[in-house]
């Protein structure tokens, strides 16, 4: 065999692993293990630790590469929005093609090892979830409709029923409940990052709320969807999933949460503009702490109850 | 002319030769664990002699 096929161009960029692993958005990863770590705990349950373990660790390799396939779809946008350029596709780093194969690849081995360490429904759930975020959202919803977000918002809720579901194996109501909670969070979450992120989604012909119905509207819907987050998020306080802890940090979360919005909706844009968008931004980085507190607390009351400590 | 070890290719891609043999080798080691926790937790127990004459 011949290496001469091996050889590449002087100054002609190597791959290296990292870029690969950026393909899998680690950011967004971590999101997934940590909420379908707390639907595994929280659920009545309990699962051996390897396969706890490795249950987790496939639900995460599916996401990511879900992650894969959303870049190489969205590759040509992904190259004139400032916040994305960087991505391993757009800046060149990673070829199109391999980023397909990646995804799905790793989709595959993901799903097949889910059934194989934990249980086929899990397994389902979790190709499900890959087909919704790379199928539905990525290659349908994204580009059509202005709530893409709002119905592609459900492929990141699904993680902590796939914990709950490994360690079951059936569904139950406390499972759609933090499903609910992620599903109802993302859309003000997504919608204050667009309002500050003003010209990227103009730029890449995404027709984001802002960009259709304008900011006004946005900021309406903000609002609305933050409005039944609260009741929502106090009321699964009194679950199975909930208890005091739960309880108090939802009170006090969701009051500075819809204070937020309430800034967000009366403010002109004009307001926004003067001030570079200081109250959006706020509140977008108070929406990732509020869903980890909540999650966090979710999973505070499953640990102490063992000792008769946690939930009501 | 053979691929031979010394070749510039494997000084080049060492960083990601060595990554991706860590991973298949903690890939082994998990099934191996899977394997292990499963056949002791008694999932995969094999069905009696006598049940299966029956």
């Amino acid at each position: 065999m011949s290496d001469v096929s091996y050889n590449t161009p002087t100054g002609e960029y190597d791959t290296q692993l990292g870029d690969y692993f950026a393909l899998l958005k680690p950011r967004v990863m971590s999101l997934v293990v940590f909420t379908a770590l707390v639907g595994l705990i929280a659920a009545p349950v309990p699962v051996h630790p390897v396969i706890a373990f490795a249950s987790i660790l496939f639900v995460a390799i599916g996401a990511g590469a879900s992650g894969a396939l959303n870049m190489w779809w969205d590759a040509d946008i992904d190259a004139v929005m400032r916040r994305t350029a960087k991505r391993p596709i757009p800046s060149g780093r990673v070829p199109a093609g391999e980023a397909l194969s990646l995804g799905m690849a790793l989709s595959g081995l993901s799903v097949m090892m889910l059934g194989l360490a934990a249980n086929l429904l899990s397994a389902a759930l979790l190709a499900f979830t890959i087909f919704f975020y790379a199928v539905v959202y990525s290659m349908w919803l994204k580009r059509a409709t202005p709530q893409n977000i709002v119905i592609g918002g459900a492929a990141g809720a699904f993680p902590p029923v796939i914990g709950w579901v490994i360690a079951t194996g059936s569904f139950s109501v406390e499972a759609w409940l933090m499903f609910a909670l992620i599903f109802m969070w993302t859309p003000p979450h997504f919608w204050a990052l667009a309002l500050f992120m003003k010209s990227d989604y103009d730029d890449a012909d995404v027709p984001m709320l802002t960009v259709t119905h304008g900011r006004k509207v946005t900021r309406a819907h903000i609002i609305a969807y933050t409005v039944l987050l609260a009741v929502l998020a106090v009321g699964t306080g009194f679950t199975a999933i909930g208890g005091p802890l739960y309880l108090a940090t939802a009170v006090v979360l969701n009051t500075l949460f819809l204070k937020g919005a309430y800034d967000i909706w009366r403010r002109p844009e004009e307001a926004a503009i003067k001030d570079g968008y200081i109250v959006e931004k706020k509140f977008f980085r108070l929406s990732l702490w509020y869903l980890f507190a909540h999650f966090g607390a979710i999973l505070f009351e499953a640990v102490l109850r063992p000792f008769g400590l946690g939930g009501w | 002319m053979a691929l031979r070890p010394e070749h510039e290719i494997h000084t080049r891609r060492r960083g990601r030769n060595v990554g991706v043999g860590l991973m298949l080798a903690g890939f082994v080691v998990l099934v191996l664990a899977l394997t292990f926790t499963k056949v002791t937790n008694g999932a995969f127990e094999l069905p009696r002699a006598e049940e299966l004459t029956q």
